[in-house]
């Protein structure tokens, strides 16, 4: 079972020696000739203006909440869809009310905009 | 087997300390995202590579994303150092070599020999015919409390409702 | 599933598969991008690259080359770690999912049965799914690292896209997995081997396509947005946010974002082969060697006319406002692939009852 993973491992240690060899590479063959104006925050040309680092929407914050919600639901469907041929119609209720229950909070979601972007 | 559990061991802990003692906290964030996938590493060793995947997709990559947003939403700039109360080192030094001992002996006693991993099997579909035929009833709970987080999320995002 | 119980001998194999698919996977990204400009610029009544080589073949060397000796600027204010930090985890989540993904059956090499696939796991479509869930991270710290506004918009907006369409994209391929009962790939490919018959006759071939339009649509538009393209390639829609979150970034740096972003579009198109389409099943025949490199063609063909697809749809369609992209999301594609997982288990439990 574990040997399966091994394989895993000298992917990730090639693909780690790729990506780390490349960012090298450029860094060394590259020339450097950085002035004030080339370091600084590309605004299209104007100077830049304050800091880049403000507090922005709350929406992000929301949609990544809403997307743990859903993620662990989505979770809770592997499992489910890999036995479902022995569960039958006992797997199908189960379900059915398991995302019923889910999709009242999703018509609540809706009802009150918080899927909307622009409220 | 063993050396790679301790190669896991070790660098959970160390990215854990990171959390604590890095400064910048998407550094933070950057060393717990570590923490979870040393620790998958480690469900792997124990004959569980469903848990090992969830845990990477469900904390790793959804819980971790919404802290990283959360840094960058509220700009946490680096932490001050503050010169900490004297009370504190008397008090919590020795109760934190207290608690460590405790701690320690307990798990010491509960589990004397290096257990062996569990022969359970946890296959997927191990675990779909034991959550959908014996423990339905938390599942089906499980829809409820994630209404209910839905309820709580609007509730804190939302001005007015 | 130990194919040799001899452990210099499956590392070898193992090493050499390696370098073998990391070899041609960079040099079909390499073509890829010349394919994309070639066929964008036939769509536009344009040539495309023409004068590196016959047709602009050897444009993509004289790219590498380029992006190799280009100046590296980063930012004065930017964070240095998490800088470099931003283009290497794109390319390593991006080039890792694709140890998990099966081209082929099999071959005898001196009495070892040999996989074309690096590795076969029980819950191979969750590792794909586990590593594309940490690409988001790449994208959100390049735009959080540059300290500067237009890749800091980006890398915000990209990852709500990118998080939302990973759930569409979960529920897309559920349905799949109650027909085939496994997450192997390898075990998903092979359960869709062979024919439907009616009276006799060959009609279709057993791909899930055929059961699953519903399932396969969400699928492909879920990953055609999570891998950030075009029509919904709002975090680069330069228009507005100049270049999205790689706005700071130059030289090999910049290059790697785009590496990873088509490795991105490789693993998915061979998703939606192995899913969808049968992934190596085709018409197989003559020679023993033919018999297992037949398969691996009609593998790559399928994955091919999906890369088609996506630069034929980036030559064709206008961009999404991001509104219009986030509800595209959450109020269609989300409760389709419920509607859909519903209907597909009503559907089973009434034949297999």
């Amino acid at each position: 079972m574990l040997q399966d993973y091994i394989p895993v491992l000298v992917q990730l240690i090639a693909v780690v020696a790729v990506a780390g060899g490349i960012l090298g590479a450029s860094a060394l063959v590259g020339k450097k000739r950085p002035t004030r104006e080339k370091l600084s925050p590309y605004e299209c040309g104007s100077v830049p203006v304050g800091n880049a680092r403000e507090r922005f929407s709350i929406s992000f914050y929301l949609v990544g909440m809403l997307f743990i919600l859903f993620d662990v639901e989505a979770v809770f469907l592997y499992p489910w869809a890999v036995v479902y041929k022995s569960l039958k119609w006992f797997g199908f209720i189960e379900m059915f009310v398991y995302i019923a229950i889910l999709l009242a909070g999703y018509l609540y979601l809706w009802k009150k905009g918080a899927l909307d972007w622009s409220r | 087997m063993l050396a790679i559990f301790y190669m896991a061991a070790a660098v959970a802990v160390l990215a854990a300390m990171a959390v604590v003692f890095q400064r910048t906290p998407v550094y933070s964030a950057l060393s717990l995202i570590v923490v979870l996938g040393a620790l998958a590493v480690v469900y792997l060793l124990l004959d569980a590579p469903f848990i090992a995947m969830i845990q990477v997709i469900v904390y790793a990559g959804a819980i971790m994303v919404l802290f990283v947003l959360v840094i960058m939403l509220l700009n946490a700039r680096p932490e001050e150092p503050t010169r900490g109360s004297r009370f504190a080192h008397w008090l919590g030094v020795p109760l934190l070599i207290v608690f460590l001992g405790e701690f320690s002996y307990l798990i010491f006693r509960r589990f004397p020999a290096r257990a062996a991993p569990s022969a359970a099997d946890a296959s997927p579909e191990a675990i779909g015919h034991l959550l959908f035929r014996s423990y339905v009833l938390p599942f089906e709970v499980t829809s409820i409390l994630i209404v209910v987080a839905i309820l709580g999320a609007v509730v804190l995002a939302k001005k007015q409702l | 599933m130990a194919t040799s119980s001899d452990l210099g001998f499956f590392l070898l194999v193992t090493i050499v598969k390696v370098a073998i698919i990391l070899w041609v996977l960079l040099t079909a990204i390499a073509y890829l991008t010349w394919l994309e400009r070639k066929v964008i610029g036939h769509i536009q009544s344009r040539w495309g690259p023409y004068l590196v080589g016959p047709h602009g073949l050897l444009q993509p060397l004289a790219d590498g080359v380029k992006f190799l000796f280009k100046e590296d600027i980063m930012p004065a204010d930017a964070d240095r770690l998490v800088y470099w930090l931003a283009p290497f985890i794109a390319m390593v989540t991006a080039f890792l999912s694709i140890a998990v993904i099966p081209f082929g059956e099999s071959f005898e090499l001196r009495g070892h049965v040999i996989p074309l696939q690096i590795t076969d796991l029980n819950v191979g479509l969750l590792f794909v799914f586990a590593v594309t869930s940490l690409g988001v991270y790449s994208i959100v710290l390049a735009g959080w690292a540059s300290n500067s506004k237009y890749p800091l918009f980006g890398g915000l907006r990209s990852s709500a896209q990118m998080i939302s369409y990973e759930l569409a994209l979960g529920l897309g391929v559920v349905g799949v997995l109650m027909i085939s009962g496994t997450l192997s790939l390898r075990g998903i490919a092979a359960s869709q081997l062979g024919f439907w018959r009616l009276g006799g006759i060959l009609i279709l071939p057993r791909w899930n396509i055929f059961l699953q339009p519903v399932g396969f649509l969400v699928y492909f538009m879920a990953a055609i947005a999570e891998t950030n393209r075009v029509p919904f390639d709002l975090p680069e829609g330069e228009t507005e946010l100049v270049a999205g979150f790689h706005t700071e970034y130059s030289s090999f740096k910049f290059a790697m974002f785009f590496m990873s972003e088509y490795a991105n579009m490789v693993t998915v198109s061979c998703l939606a082969t192995l899913l969808f389409f049968g992934g190596w099943s085709g018409p197989v025949f003559g020679p023993g060697w033919l018999r297992v490199l037949l398969p691996v063609f009609w593998f790559c063909l399928k994955v091919f006319c999906f890369l088609f697809f996506y630069i034929w749809v980036r030559g064709t369609l206008p961009r999404f406002r991001y509104d219009q992209l986030m509800a595209f999301g959450w109020k269609f594609l989300l409760p389709l692939g419920l509607a859909n997982i519903l209907v597909t288990s009503f559907v089973l439990a009434w034949i297999h009852s």
